[in-house]
């Protein structure tokens, strides 16, 4: 068997989020060059600050005041830093207990080599030039004996939300059926596969017929010619549309296929399109093929009178 | 309530790489028919069908209904998903039985790791506020939780490296296992660190693999199998999500459930520990003497298939009872970073 189609995957979204009180307050402050905590039911003080006691559930509104300096509790090496963190050259990852804290924070250490950093250790906070209100104002922990930056009050608003990019690598892989499929298409073929239980014949192929959960199996070839069984007129502008609005979005059933897709209809007026109407696909110009369904630019109708209802009526 | 028991489990092999989907259908279909085969059932006969898996894994929206296909859902079943190790799958599916809504499940989990970057995904299960967007990655933040039990004495650098000379050592005894063979300790202690106070062996390798578990209620059980499982004890319990705001060298949820489990006199014991020091953390928190065998399928450090180890912790765990090898065992399997989420499944034989 060849080895199936894979290609690069990003996967790339900004979340934003609300912070509620306890963490807009933090925010804030850290803006501001000061870290804040919040009291416990029994007194602890946790940094960062805990929206509600991790002991008795009570909410705490109780601010603290901590220092901007403390203690490594314990770190780790990275000595290949990865896409995002906070250092772009080998740091430690450390719990520091700040000041004036019973909790402590994440964060990374500025530290250049293992061999500086200890349990123990004392560090500061470097802040960042460019403060938005995020853990990320804290650009890092450098060692230090010092004190660090004095605070730096602002009239700003409060922080009330966050924004965090999500940008995540992936490579996907398509399953061997699906693989046969897209090869055929850069050739031009539309080749579907029968599953051998029920004797479906599926386009594009599956690596388990959904009713019947084994892999489809023996190739089917199939024209480029079928039948709409239904269809939805777009009049909604979007986001990356290519064509103006209305147009149709239909599912067509090729001839001897038992599974439909959805394709555009295009060559007549979108109110003329119907159920049961006859289609044919419209090829991009040859140069322009590969492995995908995009070397169909679109369906039109054939002009042949309409598929009687009772061919299509299983397959909607 | 009925009583409940593992009848039937089947895992894939543990691969570094598959040339499958991430919506594990390649995974699955296989297992689907080893377990069912196994059993003389087929779909139909399922009461209930329960998941665990993730999209962030898969790099797509919902690929847990693509997995569907792998079952043959006609005519339409009983479904359901966990977006975590499918051992919490399972429990779903235990409560299922007990309330006597089925009599029998199957659980499945999958995940496809090789797709993406393991260590960077993993970031994405942590404090979405403060934590995330550092990005700290798995490996990075067990080397805290590593270095805070060695220095607290609970553990050493040579006690991790004697975990994986024990682990990959049971593991020649397991053909679907990832990683086997004998390494020597003090070879073990010469490789470089990968996240100081770590190295590549104290990490589970990064893996493909799916596994699937078929429950059944008392007399169903008895039917389908000679000698089933029994779970006399299921818990699972939370930490806190706060890293610096619990204590990360023992495991109070996993103590928790331990013991609302019934964890004692146990004589096999699988721990879903991701990284050397984690079996130690387990075996302490778990209370298990020397006397008890604790993974002996060369668990997770010889193979780590995302969202299905945990379950296939109670299967290995499951499969010396159905084998006649052991009386009472136990399954642990744990979600979420450094331990923070953590079940125990108690089984045992009745002759």
């Amino acid at each position: 068997m060849t080895k199936p189609l894979s290609a690069p995957l990003e996967v790339g979204f900004d979340y934003t989020r609300s912070l509620g009180p306890t963490l807009s307050r933090f925010m804030t402050a850290l803006r501001q060059r000061r870290v804040t905590g919040v009291r416990g039911s029994d007194g602890r003080v946790h940094v960062p600050p805990a929206e509600y006691d991790p002991v008795t559930a009570e909410p705490l509104t109780e601010v603290v005041d901590v220092a901007s300096t403390g203690v490594v509790r314990s770190w780790s090496w990275a000595a290949e830093p990865l896409e995002g963190q906070p250092l772009d050259r080998p740091f430690a990852w450390a719990l520091v207990l700040l000041d004036g804290a019973d909790t402590a924070l994440l964060h990374a250490v500025d530290a250049g080599s293992p061999d500086r950093m200890r349990t123990g250790m004392r560090v500061r906070v470097r802040w960042a030039d460019d403060r938005v209100g995020a853990i990320t104002d804290i650009a890092c922990f450098e060692p230090s004996d010092e004190p660090a930056l004095e605070p730096l009050d602002d009239d700003g608003d409060p922080v009330t939300m966050i924004t965090s990019p999500v940008r995540l690598h992936y490579r996907h892989t398509a399953s061997a059926e699906e693989s046969s499929f897209l090869r055929g298409l850069a050739e031009g073929r539309l080749l579907g596969q029968r599953c051998p239980a029920c004797g479906k014949v599926y386009l594009p192929p599956r690596p388990a017929c959904p009713t019947d959960g084994v892999p489809t199996a023996e190739e089917v070839e199939l024209p480029d010619h079928g039948t709409v069984t239904t269809f939805c007129i777009v009049n909604v502008p979007f986001l990356g549309q290519r064509i103006t609005p209305p147009y149709v979005a239909a599912y067509v059933l090729l001839d001897g296929a038992d599974i439909a897709f959805l394709h555009l209809v295009l060559g007549c007026a979108a109110d003329e399109v119907r159920m049961g109407m006859r289609v044919e696909a419209v090829w991009k110009p040859r140069e322009e093929w590969g492995p995908t369904l995009q070397n169909i630019d679109h369906f039109r109708p054939t002009g042949e009178p309409d598929a009687p209802y009772d061919t299509y009526s299983q397959h909607l | 309530m009925s009583d409940v028991a593992v009848v039937g489990f089947a895992q894939t092999p543990s691969v570094r790489r598959t040339t499958g989907t991430t919506n594990g259908v390649e995974m699955l279909v296989p297992i689907f028919q080893e377990v069912l085969g196994g059993l003389g059932l087929s779909t139909p006969d399922i009461g209930f069908w329960c998941s665990g898996s993730s999209d962030y894994l898969a790099g797509r929206a919902f690929s847990f209904v693509s997995a569907v296909d792998a079952i043959g859902a006609f005519p339409p079943i009983t479904e359901s998903h966990v977006e975590m190790d499918a051992a919490w799958a399972l429990y779903e599916a235990w409560v299922k039985i007990r309330t006597g809504e089925v009599d029998t499940a199957l659980v499945y989990g999958f995940g496809k790791s090789s797709a993406g970057h393991l260590r960077r995904v993993l970031a994405l299960q942590l404090d979405p506020y403060l934590v995330t967007p550092l990005w700290p990655d798995s490996v990075g933040l067990a080397g805290i939780q590593a270095r805070l039990g060695i220095e607290s004495g609970l553990w050493s650098e040579r006690a991790m490296a004697e975990v994986v000379a024990r682990s990959r050592s049971d593991a020649r005894a397991n053909p679907l296992a990832q990683l086997s063979g004998e390494v020597d300790v003090e070879d073990l202690l010469a490789q470089p660190y990968l996240a100081d106070p770590l190295r590549a062996h104290d990490c589970a390798p990064i893996t493909d693999g799916a596994a699937t578990i078929v429950l059944a209620s008392g007399d169903r059980a008895r039917e389908l199998c000679e000698r089933p499982a029994w779970i006399t004890g299921i818990d699972h319990r939370v930490d806190s999500p706060s890293l610096g705001g619990r204590d990360l060298t023992t495991s109070p949820s996993t103590v928790a459930a331990g013991k609302a489990a019934g964890a004692d006199g146990v004589s096999v014991a699988e721990l879903h520990a991701p990284f050397s020091h984690q079996e130690i953390l387990l075996r302490q928190a778990l209370g298990l003497g020397d006397e008890v065998g604790v993974n002996p399928s060369g668990g997770t450090l010889c193979g780590n298939p995302m969202f299905a180890a945990g379950l296939a912790r109670i299967g290995e765990a499951a499969r010396r009872v159905l084998d006649g090898e052991a009386e009472r065992v136990l399954g642990h399997a744990t979600s979420g970073p450094l331990l923070q989420q953590n079940l125990v499944c108690v089984m045992e034989g009745r002759d």
